[in-house]
């Protein structure tokens, strides 16, 4: 019978089934952070439960580190409690490995995950966190779950799941100069909506898709989640291959050769059906930029914002002019039109070498605009950080007005102190746009790292593709 | 986790569409490391005029009088109305725990985000997908009838109106029924089938032995 890769993935963990079709599935790879574990470890302890198999957890602290005076700890006592409480669970539990606070490896767990091999092909991997989909990038089954699934995974190994529906978005053609990974993930969701995925796995294909790296990939996949889809993946591929040889928990030696020969296989067979096709052509993306408070507002650089009153639908135009109202934009605006105060570039969706160099690239020599209160860059890891430094990143962006910072989840979603302020509106690398994501009532348009630099210089969104 | 029982109650309306889980419960409250509390802060940055933060008194907060919720009509309701899409978002179960902490024990929709939707199951709250047009008349009945109630009935399948006029059927997994039903914690069931996943994770290791160094 003809597989999708998500078929594949799926039958390879099925432990049992139940006659309804709910089945049992093993998890390899396990990781945790400090926000949605403790009550699973707390739940672990009442139950006087053992976790099954802690060497497949890789654990680190992200979500509420702060990212600048780390030689002072983590001021805010409640979220350094959060933090320690992670770090006497894993003492108490010893895990694969643990990036702790300060550790030079720390970093953002959908970060370091890929960084360190700890995520391979084949794999299913779980994490309290729904931008876990990032790790399907690698041919791997990768997903969020709730913090009693965290405890589920703990003391089980398994998780209790329906199988999804395959959903093949096929991306064709190439995308042209300054269109990136992030671009094509906003059209995506611009398409199919933030619902469209509910129920699906999906598989990114095409050539416009092989034709990207892995970093892209890995942020195409993240925001499969933005689009529904509890699961992104990607076919394996060279590009995986040589991304993953000779990292730390890659296979090594005859291993790494057997290893090789199975990850091969994973990818859809040929005619394997779908039981949805969605097509884009690469070619007609442009750069995109959300306007309103969900992924699925967007629209292109090139385009204005749209009109409620052309919208039919009434639950959908209600949405909409609510979004515009929070969002303090009119109808018609055209994207370049649209200031800013505060530029971020991070997150497990931007924050990899590749988009550090994007954005550098197009900083180079300028200065960030006198309207903008902060720009600032938010590496998603250590080893990221000490990379980008080597090339000189850093210097590129502090000389602009650019600070550099330490690695984190940071404004992504505004746990720590980076945050924005009511109305304070941001151009931002991240995921989500949702009201207050960032800060109360703080206003986010979300974009790819070039596009977040050009409006850090020019203060405005302005197309990268013409003007630098 | 309680056991769900067939219920009745006056029902609270939510209209708008793709409501996250981070409008559900703001980051702020993720800082706690326990289960329960989290009703206090439930829609906090809606339900409030003023800036919430953990460890703050409620009663000294300004509540925002045009929110539903904070509507005396909508007062006890235990079942929440919603539009399409409702949970999207981020994982986080504190949504599902703030929903039921708060009172809620089924929310009504078109679609729910999945993980949204697990989550409540294992936390006792029925998330209960019904067809557009079937929101759509709860949605006008809702609003057009002061104190508007609901029957849930898990057993049955069934959300209907208490005179009858209408019955709604809903589907959901036999075994998610069977769990919500039972008060069943799931752990415990799994681990009947620990020889299984030994079995499984033998086999696993002789395939992938990658997987296990
Ligand atoms: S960077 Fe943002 S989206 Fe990613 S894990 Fe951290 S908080 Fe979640």
């Amino acid at each position: 019978m003809l597989q999708t890769l998500y078929d594949k993935l799926w039958d390879s963990h099925v432990v049992r089934t139940e006659p309804d079709g709910t089945a049992l599935i093993y998890i390899d790879r396990h990781l945790v952070h400090e926000v949605t574990s403790p009550q699973a470890f707390e739940g672990l302890k009442l139950a006087n439960r053992k976790p099954w198999r802690m060497d497949s957890v890789v654990a680190t602290a992200d979500h509420n580190t702060p990212t600048t005076d780390w030689d002072k700890g983590i001021q805010d006592p409640i979220s350094r409690l959060q933090v320690e409480t992670l770090d006497a669970n894993m003492r108490e539990h010893v895990p694969k490995v643990y990036f702790p606070f300060l550790d030079h490896r720390q970093g953002i767990v959908h970060v370091i995950g890929p960084e360190q091999g700890a995520t391979l092909p084949g794999m299913t991997v779980v994490c309290g966190d729904s931008h876990t989909s990032t790790h399907g990038a690698f041919g791997c089954l990768a997903h969020g779950i709730g913090t009693s699934e965290v405890e589920h995974v703990l003391a089980t190994q398994c998780l209790v799941q329906k199988k999804m529906k395959n959903m093949l978005v096929e991306v064709n053609g190439q995308l042209g100069r300054g269109v990136t990974a992030k671009d094509v993930a906003l059209a995506v969701i611009g398409k199919i909506g933030t619902a469209g995925g509910t129920g699906y796995a999906i598989e990114f294909g095409g050539q416009a898709i092989r034709g990207l790296t892995m970093e892209g990939r890995m942020t195409l996949c993240n925001m499969a989640i933005e689009a529904g889809a509890r699961a992104g993946m990607i076919a394996v591929d060279d590009v995986t291959i040589d991304f993953l040889k000779g990292r730390t928990f890659a296979p090594k030696g005859e291993m790494w050769d057997r290893a090789v020969k199975y990850w091969r296989t994973l990818k859809s067979d040929d005619h394997a059906p779908f039981d949805l096709v969605v097509q884009l052509d690469a070619g007609e993306i442009s750069p995109q930029v959300t306007w309103g408070t969900s992924p699925e507002m967007v629209m292109a650089v090139d385009a204005r914002v749209p009109d409620p009153e052309k919208e039919r639908d009434e639950v959908r135009r209600e949405g909409m002019e609510r979004a515009l109202v929070y969002m303090g934009l009119e109808p018609n605006t055209p994207a370049t039109g649209i200031k800013v105060d505060k530029v971020f570039i991070g997150s497990c969706t931007n924050s990899r070498i590749e988009d550090l160099r994007a954005a550098a690239q197009v900083v180079k020599g300028r200065s960030v605009a006198s309207n903008i209160a902060l720009a600032m860059v938010v590496p998603g890891s250590g080893p990221i950080k000490e990379q980008a430094e080597k090339e000189g990143l850093d210097r590129i962006f502090t000389d602009a007005g650019f600070e550099w910072r330490q690695p984190g989840c940071s404004m992504c979603l505004a746990m720590n102190n980076d945050r924005l302020e009511p109305r304070e509106r941001c151009a931002s690398t991240s995921n989500r746009n949702f009201e207050g994501r960032q800060g109360a009532g703080g206003r986010t348009h979300l974009v790819s790292p070039a596009m977040a630099a050009g409006a850090a210089i020019a203060g405005h969104f302005v197309d990268v593709r013409s003007e630098f | 986790m309680e056991k769900f029982t067939n219920m009745e109650s006056v029902v609270a309306q939510l209209d708008r569409g793709n409501v996250d889980t981070d409008a559900i419960i703001p980051k702020q409250f993720l800082k706690s490391i326990k289960r329960s509390g989290f009703g206090a802060n439930l829609f906090d940055a809606w339900r409030f005029l003023d800036h919430g933060e953990p460890g703050i008194d409620a009663s000294t907060r300004q509540l925002n009088p045009d929110f539903v919720l904070n509507q005396s009509r909508y007062e006890g309701a235990s079942i929440l109305l919603a539009r399409k899409n409702f949970g999207c978002g981020s994982s986080r179960e504190h949504a599902a725990w703030a929903l039921s902490d708060y009172g809620f024990k089924a929310v009504i929709a078109p679609s729910f985000g999945d993980i949204f939707f697990n989550n409540s199951l294992k936390n006792g709250l029925l998330p209960i997908r019904l067809a557009d047009s079937e929101v759509d008349r709860l949605f006008h009945d809702c609003e057009a009838f002061p104190g508007f109630r609901l029957k849930v009935d898990l057993e049955q399948q069934t959300v209907s109106y208490l005179d009858g006029s209408h019955v709604f059927r809903f589907d959901i997994d036999p075994f998610r029924k069977h769990c919500l039903l039972n008060g069943l914690d799931e752990i415990g069931l799994t681990l009947r089938h620990a020889d299984a996943i030994r079995a499984y994770e033998e086999k696993h290791k002789t395939e992938q032995p990658w997987l296990f160094s």
